[in-house]
């Protein structure tokens, strides 16, 4: 017996859509039938946004951000501070600080961290470009503000060096107590580094 | 088909939205891998670090199937290692090193207990006392996977004082008389190695330390599988060679 097929065009609807992150075949094929119970209101709209978007955002040749721009809107605004760079390890963590609005610098994404298992090293990273960066002058601090796992650790751990061979101030996040953070709920690891970092009060 | 072990945690790779592949080293069932649904979640990420001590349960329909892992937190180690580079680079290199040189599901219960004594180790002993520790317990792996050097007398002379090489094919020791004409074709066999170190370890005694295990763990038990050394134990002995960076913490 053949399941039933609503056409090629829907079926390649509900493929794609069950790629995005959070849809399975299930949701998408839902997600799919709302698209086109709402043609006028959401399926054109949307199509041509996706279009629209496809054409316009570019990876920023300085950065790494994506905009549609290039170079990208915080590395064009005069208002943000030249000689911080924060280094993130992607776009999403990047939007992260941005939309806590508590970083006035600019931004360095490298496209990942290394990973030791599965053999991406620095090459693989947009490593060499944030040495370009700071080797042409004028760079007062360097931010990590990489994930406290071991990868992203250990990516900080590598940019920090190649920062000191060139005499750039280096900083990282801390690791500890997070905001709203009840001492009994919190894991080990995290009790140990809030510990590790402890400073007079 | 289901067990219950200790274990602790080499690798964790993303498999698909929400899942991740681990990779254990298991007291009594060896290197193994299963799937842990929900392993890039809030509650799981910070377990799910190399390192980490955890209780496993693992669980499959047939015993050759991947099966899946449910794993409760016993010890917490990764946070000992994120603040030092030489640190990391050691826990990096012992996960991959590990990961390349064990067969899956084949029970090496030393290994495991000579990996977790190595990872307490880091919290009582200084960075460049634990580089050495590092360079023993790839001895101890070399032994275990049946590679073991014999460093008990010259292989020569028979003699048991000043051995200060390693002859690279047979992996026995050689004294300083016996190596002099051929230095340059042995590895060096460092002190420390031998439980005879008067004063401190070198940076110099943990290259010639690494060289001497990697060679032999290259030759014996990587190569036959056609694998490298992993990238990562490179910059752990680069590491150990610059020596301890200024401010690094001595505890």
């Amino acid at each position: 017996m053949t399941s039933y097929s609503a056409g090629p065009q829907i079926d390649r609807l509900i493929q794609l859509l069950g790629k995005l992150p959070g849809l399975v075949p299930r949701s998408a094929r839902r997600a799919a039938l709302a698209l086109l119970k709402r043609k006028a209101d959401l399926l054109e709209p949307l199509s041509a946004a996706l279009t629209e978007a496809g054409r316009a955002i570019k990876t920023c040749a300085v950065c790494g951000n994506l905009d549609t721009a290039d170079p990208c809107t915080l590395c064009q605004d005069p208002r943000r501070e030249q000689g911080m760079i924060c280094v993130v390890e992607e776009v999403g963590d990047l939007w992260a600080i941005e939309r806590a609005g508590i970083f006035r610098g600019r931004y360095h994404v490298l496209g990942g961290s290394l990973s030791a298992l599965d053999g991406r090293g620095p090459d693989s990273l947009s490593i060499g470009k944030l040495v370009g960066r700071a080797a042409s002058g004028g760079i007062a601090e360097v931010v990590l503000a990489l994930n406290a796992t071991v990868d992203g650790q250990a990516t900080a751990h590598y940019v920090a060096e190649r920062m000191h061979e060139l005499n750039v101030p280096v900083t990282r996040l801390a690791h500890g107590l997070p905001v709203g953070g009840e001492l009994g709920y919190l894991d080990d690891g995290t009790l140990n580094a809030a510990f590790k970092a402890r400073r007079p009060a | 088909m289901e067990w219950q072990d200790n274990a602790l945690i080499l690798s964790v790779r993303p498999f698909q939205e929400t899942g991740v592949i681990l990779e254990l080293m298991s007291r009594l069932h060896g290197r193994h891998l299963g799937l842990v649904r929900g392993g890039v979640g809030r509650a799981l990420r910070g377990v799910l670090q190399p390192g980490n001590g955890v209780m496993a349960s693992w669980r499959a329909r047939l015993a050759d199937q991947l099966g899946s892992f449910q794993v409760e937190l016993t010890e917490e180690r990764a946070s000992d290692f994120l603040h030092s580079p030489l640190l990391l680079a050691g826990l990096q290199s012992a996960a991959c090193v590990l990961s390349g040189a064990l067969p899956e599901r084949e029970a090496h219960e030393p290994a495991y207990l000579g990996l977790t004594a190595l990872l307490d180790a880091a919290r009582v002993t200084r960075e460049s006392d634990w580089a050495g520790l590092y360079v023993m317990w790839e001895m101890g792996l070399l032994s275990e996977l049946g590679f073991g050097l014999d460093l008990s007398r010259c292989t020569v002379t028979g003699a048991m004082d000043d051995l200060t090489h390693v002859s690279p094919r047979t992996g026995r020791a050689v004294s300083r008389a016996a190596a002099a004409p051929y230095a340059e074709k042995l590895l060096r066999l460092p002190a420390f190695l031998l439980g005879r170190q008067a004063g401190e370890i070198t940076p110099g005694d943990i290259r010639d330390g690494l060289m001497l295990t990697g060679h032999f763990l290259e030759r014996h038990v990587l190569w036959p599988h056609e694998k490298p050394l992993p990238p990562v134990r490179a910059r752990l002995a680069e590491l150990a060679a610059a020596g301890p960076a200024p401010g690094a913490e001595s505890r």
